[in-house]
């Protein structure tokens, strides 16, 4: 497992931004809607593959719901 | 720093060493006659305190001035005169939203509009009443001399602080332009750790203080409103006024400020002439001495308010003792620096009843 | 062996609390900013931030700071206050466009020129936002709202201000830079202008400020994705970005 994405689904407002800067355009709208009733934004667990773990997604999110992760190898670089 | 030596100064030198001997370490001024000697003496006395002094952009930036230096939980000052003080009613309003204790100096003068450079007491309903807007209320102090304006601008600070609310202290031109000897003093006791305990200081290891007065949440401001009421209510312990021969006295002068002080002389003369004619002069205009009126006036004395004003103190007045008796009015007019003899005919026409 | 690493570290600075922006605002990311600058520099302990009228009003609730509230357009003027009383602390102000280059005018101007040891942080979203999206100083020729329904008019209204022009050219001013927030290479700009401006205050060198370029999707009448396409498409071009003064850069050299 490479780098993933995780949403903080009751802060997205589903403003989808983060769409915007993906370099891998894998994250998209869901079809759920959060309490408040934003439609927020996901990455499936097929596309997470893709993630490349850059955080561009995090840097652009302006509600702070989006946490980056990314595996390193003992050597350094992502795995 | 002032040492208890008699000196000669205007009134409005005089509260330049009464802030600084208090330990005021910040001012913020913007000219404007009559009190411009204020700005003038800061602009080099604040700086050999090892205070700051800043000559603001307008009256607007100075009393935000004061509200930024205030929240700090320092002792900090601003001047100016009646239009100015218009301007500033802004920021004066957020200090009393925010509870925070600024002192703001108003050598008033004539108006409404830029009116004349001439004393008048024209601006009491602004002090006494709020000002700017909003529920609420300063503490205001008016010195009837020199002296007084040295020895009010002191205790405008400790006021300020201990009911963490703005205090004014309205002289007016004569009080600031006037030479009296006034004997400096020193006041002991000053707190080091004064305003420390919720001033602005930036987080360090607790919880951010927050200095705000827009309360939204249900109840919020209703909560707020009420603590400050509870405030003014408890500051009713600080009325203070001057009483000069009202024991025997059939009709008692309420004068304040100047008025007060050129009243005292009539009557020392109305006296002399077996006139039984008192004086009763707040110094403190908010609170205001109701009770001492209300007491004048079960005891069965006439009333007659002289102001520099077309009337506005009387109204206070007659509010004070409108179960018993009612006040008469004399309204001293702008455009003249009044004598003891101007008061003289008003007053013996109210003693005629 | 392989370890996961988290790649995003938010400041502790910044509170862990839903906002009330809108959806796509870009306040929530200036807001993240500031924190990253103050933190990065460790300057959190001994920060003051002096907030203002407008949506923002309440950045007292996302940023863990003494705080302290301004009427419309007067920060810099409290904040000189503050600074004058705690001279060894770090001051800002956070303000929009209808407090800073409208009401707020003669305090900006005189608290940059003065050089106060201060920092603000100026987002330009060509909007009253709070109020409702009525015409602001910086509403563009053209642009619709609610006091210019037919859009903007040089002729009735003048012309939108360049304020970061304005005040990299007054005296006391150590840095003025105007940055975006619409796309991953202006937000790291971004985060360099806004940490700049506040090593300028702790190298007590004169006033500093960092005008951002904002969305008010709401207000626009836009989807969050349209309103950041017209950063790039209507605002840069009028308010172009970059480095209109830099004392520093200027000493180094």
């Amino acid at each position: 497992m490479p780098s993933r994405v995780e949403f903080r689904e009751d802060r997205c407002k589903g403003c989808l931004l983060c769409t915007e800067v993906c370099p891998t355009g894998i994250i998209q709208q869901s079809n759920r809607f959060n309490q408040k009733g934003y439609k927020v934004a996901e990455v499936t667990a097929e596309m997470m593959t893709e993630c490349k773990g850059c955080a561009f997604c995090a840097m652009i999110c302006p509600d702070y719901a989006i946490n980056v992760f990314k595996t390193e190898s003992a050597k350094g670089g992502a795995a | 720093m002032s040492t208890p030596k008699r000196i000669f100064v205007k009134g409005n030198e005089a509260i330049c060493h009464g802030a600084l001997t208090a330990g005021a370490k910040c001012f913020f001024g913007y000219p404007i006659t009559p009190q411009n000697d204020i700005p003038e003496f800061m602009s080099a006395a604040m700086i050999e305190a090892g205070g700051q002094f800043v000559q603001a952009e307008s009256e607007v930036a100075a009393a935000n001035m004061l509200l930024g230096a205030a929240g700090c939980g320092i002792r900090a000052l601003t001047s100016s005169s009646s239009p100015g003080i218009s301007l500033k009613q802004e920021a004066i309003s957020y200090m009393a939203g925010s509870e925070i204790p600024g002192v703001i100096v108003n050598v008033s003068r004539g108006g409404p509009g830029l009116g004349d450079i001439g004393p008048s007491q024209g601006d009491y309903f602004q002090a006494t009443k709020g000002g700017g807007h909003g529920d609420y209320h300063l503490l205001v102090l008016a010195p009837g001399t020199v002296q007084e304006a040295y020895d009010l601008t002191i205790k405008a600070f400790d006021l300020a602080f201990k009911y963490r609310n703005p205090v004014m202290i309205l002289a007016d031109a004569i009080i600031g332009q006037m030479k009296e000897p006034l004997v400096p003093w020193i006041p002991q006791g000053l707190d080091p750790d004064e305003g420390q305990d919720w001033g602005l200081q930036g987080a360090k290891g607790r919880a951010p203080r927050l200095l705000k007065s827009l309360f939204l949440d249900d109840g919020a401001l209703a909560g707020q409103n009420e603590k400050l009421a509870a405030k003014y209510r408890a500051m009713q312990v600080e009325t203070d006024q001057e009483l000069f021969l009202t024991e025997d006295a059939d009709l008692i002068v309420v004068a304040f400020g100047s008025i007060g002080r050129i009243v005292k002389s009539t009557i020392r003369k109305l006296r002399a002439q077996g006139h039984k004619v008192g004086l009763v002069r707040p110094i403190t205009l908010f609170p205001f001495p109701s009770a001492v009126l209300l007491d004048l006036a079960r005891q069965g004395k006439r009333f007659l308010t002289i102001e520099h004003n077309m009337g506005q103190m009387v109204e206070d007045v007659r509010l004070a003792i409108r179960t018993v008796a009612d006040s008469a009015f004399h309204g001293q007019l702008p455009g003249n620096l009044p004598t003891p003899d101007d008061f003289e005919q008003p007053i013996l026409k109210a003693l005629e009843g | 062996m392989n370890q996961e690493i988290r790649v995003t570290n938010y400041p502790e600075v910044l509170t862990d609390r839903a906002s009330h922006y809108c959806p796509g605002c870009h306040h929530g990311i200036a807001h993240r900013l500031v924190a990253e600058a103050i933190t990065e520099l460790g300057l959190v302990d001994k920060t003051i931030l002096i907030g203002s009228i407008g949506c923002s009003v309440f950045i007292y609730n996302y940023l863990s700071l003494d705080a302290i509230e301004s009427p419309h357009g007067r920060a810099p003027a409290v904040a000189t206050g503050v600074k004058r009383a705690r001279p060894d602390k770090i001051v800002f102000s956070y303000q929009g466009d209808g407090d800073l280059a409208s009401i707020g005018m003669a305090e900006i101007m005189h608290c940059a020129n003065r050089g106060e040891n201060i920092t603000t942080i100026f987002v330009n979203n060509t909007v009253y936002g709070m109020t409702g999206g009525q015409m602001a100083p910086t509403t563009l020729v053209g642009q619709k709202t609610t006091t210019c329904p037919g859009g903007r008019c040089r002729e009735n209204e003048g012309m939108p201000i360049r304020m970061t022009e304005i005040i990299a050219s007054l005296g006391g001013v150590a840095f003025a830079e105007r940055v975006a927030v619409n796309n991953i290479k202006n937000i790291k700009k971004a985060q360099k202008a806004v940490t700049k401006a506040f090593e300028c205050q702790t190298k007590e060198i004169g006033f500093s400020f960092v005008e951002v370029l904002a969305t008010c999707p709401t207000n626009w009448r836009m989807t969050p994705i349209q309103a950041n396409k017209r950063i790039e498409t209507e605002m840069i071009p009028y308010f172009p970005l970059g480095n209109f003064k830099d004392v520093l850069a200027k000493e180094e050299k």
